[in-house]
């Protein structure tokens, strides 16, 4: 039946002869342009330092070679035909994803001529000579053009191939290459542990002395990422936390209950055995998960896009810092934000307390607001909040746009702990975290927690089915400002002076940028964003893992989120709901929130 | 013979949108186990009606009387708590969460979570297909699967009266069938059922008795049998019906 439908030819294999040239062309200029785009935007040039397989392999190079590979792969996919076979992959593929490659060198060329004649550094400031000497690899122009255009011709014909081998053996490549780059990214991070563990010499014989993989190193790796990956058994990672799902619910319980111990003393143990910058690495991830997980409950769980979240945080440190801070008008000697003492509680439940009330001043006004309108307005808030501090008005309490300096730090009984000591800060933020990822937890599983999905799926309906919209509208705007007050809080003991300058806009954006690309709703997808977006890429003022990415992390964040929506809208880490056995859990959540327990409990367990 | 006291009663209700008069002193009366049409053209207040009951849009004069209370002015909450729920028009279930969340949110207000299981086992028993179908997510149902969910989310809260808007609205002939002797045997049950349909025909042909709405005003009422033979109605929703 199908034969009629669909063409012979794209049943059997076809020619070489029969390549879809218009896709190819396209591919081929798209590679070129997005070759062209990042050379332009400064990222070889400036990435080119970092080695990635030294001496010949940089960061610099890696970001463009990455190109030809993957428009290659692109052009040699060919969609299959409604109701027809598969294509049969062959030689064809091969062609395409080789003229591709071609194509997107040979673009990328006329830049390298068009620099290297004319000056144009004046108009893209970032197109200078010293990124001809890179691209050019110190020989002539004419055979750097060459090198381009074939060097790409061959990635792009690796691209091609791709589509033709088994996925077994693209599953080996891939595994390979992906695995070494990430181990030679991971240099700091690596070397830090291996040094903690006192087997540097390990890290020695991975790395080379100016940074970067040995060749030897990089050539073990990626046969031993290669072997793993062809072993694999290709099932995503969606696919096997979809098939746990289906585990009988003990031993889901029991493998969660092990996930969970494992993190919990990785968490403990980890950073005793890093060294100063990857705690500080850890120290600020642990902050944007406090906040993430915040705004998780307000955007992921209630559905209302809230984009002047940092103003709960700068009102938890100015809470913090208007109580403690020696500069204050209001400083009282005896409130220091010691968590073991009466004093430190009072500084707690003060700052607890001013969120809450920030929560309920932002979200009573914006309540009758929907979508694009609350979303607005939440901007404007978190504007008026941060203008507020910074007014001279008011600066006889807060100081205008010199802030309140001399906060003390927090202290545990006897233990001070410096802002300076990022271990100790990240234990802090871990144990705030930890508390914020139960209550989260409990929220999520609880009736209120299925009132806010309802509420973010139809909020008519909801209404109807007899849930008080206003009143849940307003619980979750207050938690997440409890929880960003809090993150405050610890943030104005561990830097020790505020600034309204600390709580722009962009640490809004950057917020709901963890949560959205983390997958909204989640909360491990609330750490994977924090992990990938602060710790690795950096967070708006600090300094991630990739240090060297620091002036591109609005670009990469940009991009991430445009590809995020396109491509996996669910985020990277998706929350998976079991269907659950009835209502038990949540009458014992109920309880746990009402603060009731007992009730009728008993018997629905019976 | 319906019991002397309404269930539902609306006492010369006015609603106003704005400048917009859209229910004029409308009166109605549904009284314990009757099921009762509202008949209308497209915007003749139909679906405002329903909103009024569950107090989501408030009377700028009149009164809605529920078991004997005044409610006008009651949150919507309140009138779930009395036993009143709606099957909104064109189902609108909550599309990404599970069938089976859909179903507990339905129960939202119930304090007798105890008897939850047994309801949800009714429910599978009447609609066998959803049981199979709990963990999907409910907007990748079928049309006639969601208009199944959507009445079992109502039946959850195990109401007295069940408000229905347009139920047969975009179903093929043999689903809104199939739909109408669902909503028959929920009744036969003893649930008020006052169900809004354009579909005239099919809604006289089970329920007891019958208002005719047009551009917010009672223009017809009576029994059944009575709006069916009327000649008026014949003419201006039969036709259409029939054509349908
Ligand atoms: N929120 C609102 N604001 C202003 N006008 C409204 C609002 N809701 C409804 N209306 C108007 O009230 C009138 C009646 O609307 P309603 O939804 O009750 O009609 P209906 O009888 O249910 O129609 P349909 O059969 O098309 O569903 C319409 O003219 C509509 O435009
Ligand atoms: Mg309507």
């Amino acid at each position: 039946m199908a034969e009629s439908i669909v063409p012979e030819s794209i049943q059997k294999s076809r020619p070489a002869s029969d390549v879809d040239w218009s896709r190819v062309a396209r591919q081929g200029a798209l590679g070129g342009l997005t070759m062209v785009f990042i050379a332009a935007a400064g990222m070889v040039t400036v990435l080119d330092k970092r080695m990635i397989v030294d001496p010949w392999l940089s960061l610099g190079l890696i970001i463009l070679l990455w190109v030809p590979v993957f428009f290659g792969f692109m052009a040699a996919r060919e969609p299959t035909p409604d109701g027809g076979e598969a294509p049969v992959k062959g030689e064809r593929d091969l062609l395409a994803g080789m003229v591709t490659g071609a194509l997107a060198g040979l673009y990328f060329s006329f830049l390298i001529v068009l620099i290297d004649r004319f000056d144009i550094s004046d108009w893209l400031s970032n197109l200078l000579p010293k990124l001809v000497d890179i691209l050019t690899f110190g020989r002539g122009i004419g055979t750097a053009a060459a090198i381009w255009i074939i060097g790409s011709a061959l990635l792009g014909l690796i691209g091609g191939a791709l589509q033709v081998v088994s996925p077994r053996v693209r599953r080996m490549v891939t595994w390979a290459v992906v695995g070494t780059i990430v181990v030679a990214m991971l240099e700091l991070i690596v070397t830090n542990l291996f040094q903690g563990l006192h087997i540097e010499w390990v890290a020695d014989l991975l790395y080379a002395p100016r940074g970067g993989l040995t060749t030897q190193a990089a050539f073990v790796l990626a046969v031993v990422f290669g072997i793993s990956g062809f072993r694999s058994s290709g099932k995503s990672l969606d696919q096997r936390r979809q098939e746990r799902m289906a585990l009988p619910k003990e031993v889901l319980a029991r493998r969660n209950l092990i996930a969970w111990i494992v993190t919990v003393i990785a968490v403990i143990f980890v950073p005793m055995f890093v060294g100063g910058l990857t705690n500080e690495l850890l120290a600020n991830v642990g902050l944007f998960v406090l906040m993430g997980l915040g705004l998780n409950i307000v955007v992921g769980y209630a559905g209302l896009l809230d984009l002047g979240y940092v103003a709960f945080f700068a009102v938890g440190a100015y809470t913090t810092a208007v109580l403690t801070s020696t500069e204050s008008p209001y400083w009282m000697p005896e409130l220091t934000l010691n968590f073991l003492r009466p004093e430190g509680w009072i500084v707690v439940g003060a700052v607890i307390l001013v969120g809450s009330i920030a929560g309920i001043l932002v979200g009573t006004p914006v309540i009758r607001l929907r979508g694009d309108y609350l979303a607005i307005v939440t901007l404007g808030f978190g504007e008026i909040v941060r203008i507020l501090f910074l007014s001279d008005w008011l600066s006889p309490y807060f100081g205008g746009a010199q802030g309140i300096t001399n906060i003390p730090s927090a202290e545990i009984g006897p233990v001070v702990i410096p802002g300076t000591n990022s271990q100790a800060i990240f234990y802090l933020l871990a144990v705030f975290s930890g508390i914020a990822i139960y209550v989260s937890w409990r929220l999520q599983h609880s009736r209120l927690g299925r009132a806010w999905s309802a509420l973010r799926e139809d909020e008519d309906v909801a209404e109807a089915m007899g849930i008080n919209t206003t009143a849940i509208k307003l619980t979750a705007f207050v938690t997440g400002a409890i929880f960003a007050s809090l993150a405050g809080m610890i943030f104005a003991a561990k830097v020790g002076a505020i600034f309204p300058i600390s709580f722009r806009l962009l640490i809004s954006i950057v917020i709901l940028v963890v949560v959205i690309v983390g997958g909204m709703g989640s909360i491990t997808g609330v750490i994977v964003g924090a992990v990938v977006l602060i710790g690795v890429l950096g967070g708006p003022t600090q300094p991630g893992l990739l240090q060297e990415f620091g002036q591109f992390k609005l670009l990469i964040y940009g991009a991430l989120l445009v590809v995020m929506m396109l491509k996996r809208p669910e985020g990277l880490w998706p929350s998976l709901r079991r269907q659950r056995e009835l209502h038990h859990d949540e009458l014992r959540q109920d309880a746990w929130l009402t603060g009731d327990p007992g009730q009728d409990t008993a018997e629905v367990d019976a | 013979m319906p019991d002397p006291s309404p269930i539902l009663e609306f006492r010369s209700v006015n609603i106003h949108y704005g400048p917009v008069h859209v229910l004029k002193d409308v009166d109605i009366e549904i009284f314990p186990g009757e099921m009762v049409c509202l008949l209308g053209g497209n915007a003749s207040g139909k679906t405002t009606t329903l909103k009024t009951i569950l107090g989501m849009v408030e009377p700028s004069s009149g009164d809605v009387v529920i078991d004997g209370t005044v409610m006008t002015g009651s949150t919507t909450a309140e009138i779930v708590s009395m036993g009143v729920t709606m099957v909104p028009e064109n189902r609108r279930l909550f599309k990404r969460m599970t069938v089976y969340e859909n179903l507990e949110i339905g129960a939202y207000l119930r304090q007798d979570r105890e008897n939850l299981e047994a309801d949800l086992e009714s429910i599978y028993e009447m609609f066998p297909r959803v049981k199979e179908r709990l963990s999907q997510k409910a907007g990748t149902l079928s049309g006639g699967e969601q208009q199944m969910v959507a009445v079992g989310r109502a039946l959850m809260a195990k109401p007295k009266v069940l408000l229905m808007d347009e139920p047969s609205m975009g179903l093929a002939p043999v689903l809104v069938q199939q739909n109408f002797d669902i909503i028959k045997q929920i009744n036969d049950v003893g649930v008020t059922v006052f169900v809004v349909e354009q579909n005239a025909n099919m809604a006289l042909s089970i329920a007891d008795r019958g208002y005719v709405l047009q551009t917010g005003r009672i223009v017809l009422e009576g029994t059944a049998e009575a709006l069916l033979a009327n000649e008026d109605l014949r003419k201006a929703y039969l036709g259409d019906a029939d054509s349908a």
